[in-house]
């Protein structure tokens, strides 16, 4: 008996489901960096520091997880993507490095300490804003001849990558102002309500710029969006979004803890969605189809079974360590 | 002004300055996550807090290092696709999983309890946290697992096919590929060269202190696990290294004859190099000062067999042999130096000076970082020794690399050396701070100052014990 089953489509929802935890895992903490300059020095900075400490390493496991699998998955698109956008990788990768640091770097010596915060806002910010680059290099296309990349090494900055990029930086603030709202309280709270406030307007905003300029940027984009009868289907994202959108607000005003939260990932998951209507199965739009960069059907079967076992058992004691470290930061005390 | 220089020595730099400088956390981390296990047994299973505070004191360390490692380790999870596209396309269906299998087997189990391990000894109760411990140090080994089957496979590749659009692509089952023939030899060597810095630094910091406390019973305890450790496996890790240099020998002859700077065939048996100046340009060591028959003698314990010479093998296979010369020859000079410290630490022990012998105190401190010299230049030697290839013997370096201009390259390898010179430059400063510290008794916690100026209580009944009552709790 043989199924018809297409491993390569299974492999590309699992790498988006990667990059989606990553997303919104890594998100939240990057938020976080990017809003501690907002923060006052002292208590409210080591609250926000300290909400992410017992997790942030295993966020940013998404990420290689994310690279990795492309890697094995895909290692066509990993190598085309990888060395397209070159310059946004290595300021991405030594912008986590040294927010990574500060983790551990800021508590070792007390007068180094406004160096190490300041590290671990730079560094945020600069990973956050590459990947969202990165982002829109890869929707705006990349030019590949014979299965290697062919561009030169700027090509990916653009307005609408900048755009992506600005937007991204956005996103994950409000992520991580929304993240306060539920691990702190008091007058750190109350700055993050106001945060959030402004941020989910933002972000709004971004959202649909971002969705304004895509259809433009290639005809292929707005017949996906726009012809019938798929547009009773793509329509639904920005409704959702509307709804969504609504309720994040009349959470805040009701001074909701989590629901501020879980509506900021459901703006993401939305982004994400319209995402993937855009782009599959295309890995690189218009280029690299993701049967076209995948790996041999041995590769994936392999991993397959590793992942199929071991994701849920991951998901498990990742849900197990944040448990651990529920409640607020301030009041119960964290560590 | 960067237009001259070659991208893939470019690329090649910065591969070899982001790995070599990666490696050395974890080279620290896999051992010390062993010995944090084994001190918080030791502690769970005596109840002497001596053991207890030993723990707190090297797990700071330990978390500082462990994030350096981390972030210099996502760097090279990415590097195969920015500066090594090619390889990455070709080699990805056999190296990808693998590299896959680690990420999923051994970084989510090493993250997810890192948190746990560090902070949450109040908040899971001695049990839960002694798992959470064991669990990181089980993901430390099992990430040395596949990425040290990942790099041997490179080194010698098997069970594979090459199919139309030239990738290796496995030929059947798995097996072979992940065991293939160098991989347990590497594994042994590697993780044991880990064991063996790890001791080292705590032998160390041990020593130091003891340097001006010879009575600290903390120096003491650290100083002499550490020494035992090294008098025990140093033995252990040469006949290891002498195994994996014989299995070298059978798959990459070529490696080995640069490691002994044999250019020429030795046909009624090699001499022992120890000293010279190799030149590859006239495929001759100069000044070399050798020991007749014994080369022979380690490589094939037969000191008449017969050896071929690098000559035997077309010049543009041979590897750069006054690097793989010479970080040879460091490694294994530093290994005996090891052994040396071990066996004086077993007299010293027997004559009952082990704690006040100030001359064997000093050389443990000036040993303290001989384990990262040793296993940077073995790795040196394995790397430097597969060139000219990245999968031995099938894919060039040359035709390995990314289409990338040099000046792209330039600057990023310009990046990286300044960051990681600065940000880990400071992260071995507070490392030494902290290792400059003795040990107290009641051995604070990580240090979360938030928790403290907060007021913290624990709740009652989870922390029980004859150590409740420090200052942090």
């Amino acid at each position: 008996m043989t199924y018809t089953f297409d491993l390569t489509a299974v492999w590309a929802l699992i790498i988006a489901f990667a990059v989606f935890a990553y997303i919104v895992m890594d998100g939240f903490d990057l938020g976080i960096g990017i809003l501690f300059p907002t923060f006052r020095v002292g208590e409210e900075r080591d609250h926000a520091m300290n909400s992410i400490a017992p997790v942030w390493d295993g966020n940013e496991t998404w990420l290689v997880l994310g690279g990795g699998g492309l890697f094995a998955a895909f290692p066509l698109a990993y190598a085309i993507i990888l060395t397209a956008t070159y310059p946004l990788m290595i300021a991405m990768l030594l912008g986590l490095v040294f927010r990574g640091v500060a983790f551990e770097f800021r508590w070792r010596h007390a007068r180094h300490r406004p160096l190490w915060d300041a590290a671990f806002t730079i560094g945020s910010l600069v990973a956050a804003l590459a990947q969202g680059i990165t982002l829109g290099a890869i929707l705006q296309g990349i030019q590949v001849q014979n299965d290697a990349y062919a561009g030169g090494w700027l090509d990916w900055l653009s307005p609408f990558s900048m755009l992506t990029g600005v937007s991204l930086v956005i996103g994950y603030a409000l992520l991580g102002a929304s993240w306060l709202i539920w691990k702190t309280d008091g007058e750190t709270q109350h700055r993050a309500r106001r945060l959030a406030f402004v941020l989910g307007i933002g972000t709004l905003v971004a959202m649909a710029a971002v969705s304004a300029a895509t259809p433009f940027l290639h005809y292929d984009y707005w017949r996906r969006w726009f012809a019938m009868p798929g547009v009773l289907v793509t329509a639904q994202v920005p409704l959702l979004v509307l709804i969504s959108a609504v309720v994040f607000f009349w959470s805040l005003r009701r001074g909701a803890e989590r629901l501020p939260f879980l509506l900021a990932l459901a703006l993401f998951l939305l982004g994400f969605i319209g995402l993937g209507i855009s782009m599959y199965p295309f890995v690189v739009p218009r280029a690299v189809t993701i049967w076209d960069a995948a790996a041999p059907e041995q590769s994936q079967i392999f991993m397959l079974v590793g992942a199929a076992i071991i994701v849920p058992v991951i998901l498990a004691y990742t849900g197990w360590a944040y448990w651990v470290f529920r409640g607020k930061v301030g009041a119960h005390g964290y560590h | 002004m960067f237009d001259q220089l070659d991208p893939v020595i470019l690329a090649r730099a910065q591969f070899a300055f982001t790995v070599s400088f990666h490696f050395i956390f974890p080279a620290f981390s896999i051992g010390l996550a062993s010995f944090l296990m084994v001190l918080e047994a030791l502690w769970l299973s005596t109840n002497k807090s001596l053991y207890l505070d030993l723990f707190r004191y090297w797990i700071k360390i330990f978390a500082v290092t462990f994030g350096m490692g981390v972030v210099s380790g996502i760097v090279l999870s990415y590097q195969f696709g920015t500066n090594w596209s090619v390889f990455s396309t070709k080699a990805g269906p056999v190296i990808g999983p693998l590299m896959a299998y680690e990420v999923l087997t051994a970084f989510f189990l090493e993250a997810g309890f890192l948190g746990v391990m560090l902070f949450g000894m109040q908040k899971v109760g001695k049990g839960l946290h002694f798992f959470a411990t064991c669990m990181v140090a089980l993901g430390t080994l099992i990430s040395a697992f596949w990425i040290v089957s990942a790099n041997s496979w490179m080194q010698t590749p098997v069970g594979f096919v090459i199919n139309a659009k030239g990738q290796f692509v496995p030929a059947g089952s798995w097996l072979p590929i992940i065991f293939n023939p160098s991989f347990p030899y590497r594994l042994v060597h590697t993780v044991i060269a880990a064991y063996l810095t790890t001791a080292l630094v705590v032998g160390a910091v041990g020593a130091w202190h003891l340097l001006r406390d010879r009575a600290h019973p903390h120096a003491r305890k650290m100083f002499s696990m550490a020494m035992w450790m090294l008098a025990l496996v140093t033995p252990i890790q040469i006949l290891a290294g002498d195994q994996h240099g014989l299995n070298t020998l059978e798959h990459q002859p070529a490696k080995v004859l640069a490691m002994e700077g044999d250019y020429d065939p030795s046909p009624d048996g090699a001499p022992l190099v120890l000293f010279g100046l190799p030149s590859n340009r006239d495929a001759v060591v100069r000044y070399k000062i050798e020991v007749p028959k014994i080369g022979s003698l380690i490589l094939k314990h037969d000191p008449d067999a017969p050896l071929p010479g690098l000559t035997d093998f077309p010049r543009d296979k041979w590897p750069a042999v006054p690097i793989v010369f010479w970080s040879f020859r460091i490694m294994v000079g530093l290994g005996f130096a090891m052994l040396g410290l071990g066996i004086w630490s077993l007299v010293a022990r027997f004559r009952k000076r082990l704690y006040d012998w100030p001359w064997l105190h000093r050389l443990a401190v000036v040993m303290g970082p001989a384990g990262f010299v040793a296993v940077i230049a073995g790795w040196v030697t394995t790397e430097a020794g597969r060139q000219p290839y990245t999968v031995y013997g099938q894919l060039l370096t040359s035709q390995s690399h990314s289409p990338l201009a040099a000046p792209a390259v330039a600057t990023s390898l310009a990046a990286f050396a300044v960051v990681y010179f600065s940000v880990f430059g400071a992260g071995t400063f507070y490392l030494l701070r902290l290792m400059a510290r003795r040990p107290e008794q009641d051995e604070s916690e990580p240090p979360h100052v938030p928790q403290r100026a907060a007021g913290i209580t624990p709740a009652p009944g989870i922390y029980e014990g004859p150590i409740v009552g420090g200052a942090d709790l």
